[in-house]
C-alpha cells in the first residue's frame, strides 16, 4: 500500500516535471509545477515529515507559485506571445550532452552497497517541536544566516521599488 | 517503517469503523447540511434585515417550510441550466477550476476537532478526522491550495472582467495569507501547540479560552478569514459594480455551483477554525470534559455514558459554529466594500505589523508568567 502511493505521487511528480517543460502555455506549465511540488510534500507525508510537507504546500505551492501565476496573469502570457524559442540543432546537442553527462556522473556515485540501512524514526521525528528544537540549537548558524540574506533580500526590493516612486 | 501517528490504534476493525464514520459525518455536514442551508440562511438573513419577506414561494402542496423548499428548487435550476463555456477559453482549466475551489473547502475540515476523546468498550473515540502534529499548518497549506480555483477561474475564462478578478484574488490571498499565519502565531505560543485537539483540551477551563489571553490575535484573525474567504467587505475580487462577477463571471449551472459551495464550506471552515482556537472547541464553559463523561457515566453506566457525552459535545461544538456563521454572515448586509488600494493597505500596514506585534508582546508576558 505505502509503495502504491509511493510510486503513484513519484510518477505523477516526474509527469507533472516532464510536461512542465514540455508545455507551451505559461500558465499550464505553472500549474503543473504546483502540481509537482504537491507530489513532493505527499512523498514528505509519507516519509513522516508532515511538518515539511505542510510547508512545502504553504510555501511553494501555496505562496511562490500564486506570485509566479500572478505575474503570468499580469503580463497576459498567452501561446502566442512566443516565449518559447526555437532551439538550434547545437543547442539541443549540447542540452542532450549536459544531461547524460549529469546522468552519468549521478549513477556512477550511487553505489548501492554503501547506502547506510535504513533506521526507523524516532516517535517524534518529523513534528514542529523536534525541528523547531534542531533549527535553533544544531542549526542556529545556517538559519540566522537565511533570515539575514532574506531580510537583505527585502531590504533590495523596498529600495528597487521606491526608486520608481 | 513509516510512522502515521495519525492512526489511531493498532486495533485496525473499530478505528477503521471511526474513521469511516467521522469522514462520512463531517462530509455530511458539509455537503448536504451546510453547503446548501446556507444560501437559504442567507436570503432569509438578508430580507430580514432590509424589511423584506424573501425566498417563500415555493411550495409543495401548499406548505412553503419558511422557504426552505428553495433551496432544492434553486439545486435544481442549476442542474438543468446550461453549462456554457466561452469561444476562446481554455477548456480544461474552464473545467478543473471549481473543483479546485471546492476540494480544499472541503478537506481542511479534516484536522478540526468537533469534539474530545471517549473510551467506549475499551477502544478510545478520538472525534477529529485526522489528528496531525502540525494541525493548523494543513489548514493553512490547504487554504493556500484554494486560491487556484478562483486564479484558474479568472484565467481561463478568457474575458477581461474575470482574468482581473482572478488578479485581485491572487494578490489579495497572497497579502492575506502572509498575516493570517502571523495572527495565529500567539495563539500557537499560548498553548504551546499546533494541535487542534491539545489546544480544544488546553481550553476546558472557561478563562483560557483563546479570545481571553489572545483578544488582538481574534480580531485579527476575524479580518485576515473574512478577506480569504473573499466576503463582504472584502469581495473586491467578485465586485459586481466592477467586475460583473469576477472570476466566475463566465461560469453556469453546476460549476457556478460549486464557486458558491467553495465559499460556504470555506465560511464553514472558518467558523470551525474560530471555536475550535479561540471559544473553547466542544468544551462548555465551567464544565470539564473528564468531568461531564463521568457525570454521565454515574447516569448512563461508562459505555453509554460516554457516548451521551460525546453526542453532547459535538452538539455544543456546532451550536458555536453554527453562531459563527451566523454572525459572519450578518457582516456580509452590515458593510459597503472596501477598495481595491484599501484591502491591500489594510492587510500590509496595518494587520501585518499589528500580527507582529501581537507575538512580540504575547511572547514577553510568557517569559514574565513562566
Amino acid at each position: 500500500m505505502q509503495l502504491l502511493i509511493f510510486y503513484g505521487f513519484g510518477f505523477l511528480a516526474l509527469f507533472a516535471a516532464i510536461s512542465m517543460i514540455m508545455s507551451r502555455q505559461p500558465v499550464t506549465s505553472a500549474l503543473l509545477m504546483i502540481l509537482n511540488m504537491f507530489c513532493l510534500a505527499g512523498l514528505y507525508a509519507q516519509l513522516g515529515a508532515h511538518l515539511l510537507a505542510a510547508l512545502q504546500i504553504m510555501v511553494y505551492a501555496g505562496a511562490i507559485m500564486v506570485l509566479v501565476l500572478f505575474v503570468i496573469m499580469f503580463l497576459n502570457l498567452r501561446e502566442k506571445a512566443g516565449i518559447v524559442s526555437k532551439h538550434g540543432v547545437m543547442t539541443q546537442a549540447v542540452g542532450i550532452a549536459a544531461f547524460g553527462f549529469l546522468i552519468t556522473a549521478l549513477v556512477s556515485k550511487l553505489d548501492m552497497g554503501k547506502l547506510p540501512a535504513a533506521k526507523a524514526p524516532g516517535a517524534d521525528f518529523g513534528s514542529v517541536a523536534a525541528i523547531g528544537r534542531a533549527l535553533f540549537t544544531d542549526y542556529l548558524l545556517p538559519f540566522e544566516i537565511t533570515s539575514v540574506l532574506l531580510l537583505a533580500a527585502i531590504v533590495g526590493a523596498v529600495v528597487l521599488a521606491k526608486r520608481k516612486v | 517503517m513509516f510512522d502515521y501517528t495519525y492512526l489511531p490504534s493498532p486495533n485496525l476493525l473499530p478505528s477503521l469503523v471511526e474513521m469511516m464514520l467521522k469522514i462520512i459525518f463531517i462530509c455530511t455536514m458539509n455537503m448536504a447540511v451546510f453547503a446548501p442551508v446556507l444560501g437559504w440562511v442567507e436570503r432569509k438573513q438578508s430580507a430580514l434585515m432590509q424589511d423584506r419577506i424573501g425566498a417563500n414561494r415555493a411550495e409543495i402542496f401548499g406548505f412553503t417550510v419558511f422557504g426552505l423548499l428553495h433551496v432544492a428548487t434553486d439545486a435544481l435550476k442549476l442542474l438543468f441550466k446550461e453549462d456554457f463555456i466561452p469561444r476562446g477559453a481554455d477548456r480544461p482549466l474552464h473545467y478543473l477550476a471549481p473543483f479546485i475551489a471546492v476540494v480544499p473547502a472541503l478537506v481542511a475540515f479534516a484536522v478540526i476537532p468537533f469534539g474530545g476523546k471517549y473510551m467506549l468498550w475499551g477502544h478510545e473515540a478520538n472525534l477529529v478526522i485526522a489528528d496531525l502534529n502540525v494541525g493548523m499548518l494543513y489548514i493553512f497549506a490547504v487554504a493556500s491550495l484554494s486560491t487556484y480555483g478562483a486564479v484558474i477561474g479568472g484565467w481561463a475564462s478568457n474575458n477581461s472582467w474575470s482574468l482581473l478578478g482572478g488578479l485581485r484574488v491572487g494578490a489579495q490571498m497572497l497579502s492575506y495569507e502572509v498575516a493570517m499565519g502571523l495572527t495565529l502565531v500567539g495563539v500557537f505560543m499560548v498553548y504551546g501547540s499546533l494541535q487542534l485537539t491539545t489546544i480544544g483540551m488546553a481550553q476546558e477551563n472557561f478563562f483560557h479560552w483563546g479570545i481571553f489571553l489572545q483578544p488582538l490575535g481574534f480580531i485579527l484573525f476575524i479580518t485576515c478569514a473574512l478577506a480569504e474567504n473573499k466576503r463582504t467587505p472584502f469581495d473586491i475580487p467578485e465586485a459586481e459594480s466592477e467586475l460583473i462577477a469576477g472570476y466566475f463571471t463566465e461560469y453556469s449551472g453546476l460549476k457556478f455551483a460549486m464557486f458558491w459551495m467553495s465559499e460556504f464550506l470555506e465560511m464553514v471552515t472558518i467558523s470551525a477554525v474560530l471555536v475550535a482556537l479561540f471559544f473553547g472547541g466542544w468544551q462548555i464553559p465551567f464544565i470539564s470534559h473528564q468531568g461531564l463523561i463521568d457525570a454521565m457515566g454515574h447516569l448512563f453506566g461508562p459505555n453509554f455514558g460516554a457516548i451521551v457525552a460525546m453526542l453532547i459535545h459535538v452538539v455544543v461544538f456546532w451550536v458555536k459554529v453554527i453562531s459563527w456563521i451566523v454572525i459572519l454572515m450578518l457582516i456580509r448586509w452590515s458593510l459597503p466594500r472596501f477598495r481595491f488600494d484599501q484591502v491591500m493597505r489594510l492587510g500590509w500596514k496595518i494587520v501585518l505589523p499589528l500580527a507582529l506585534a501581537n507575538i512580540v508582546v504575547t511572547g514577553f508576558i510568557l517569559l514574565a508568567v513562566r
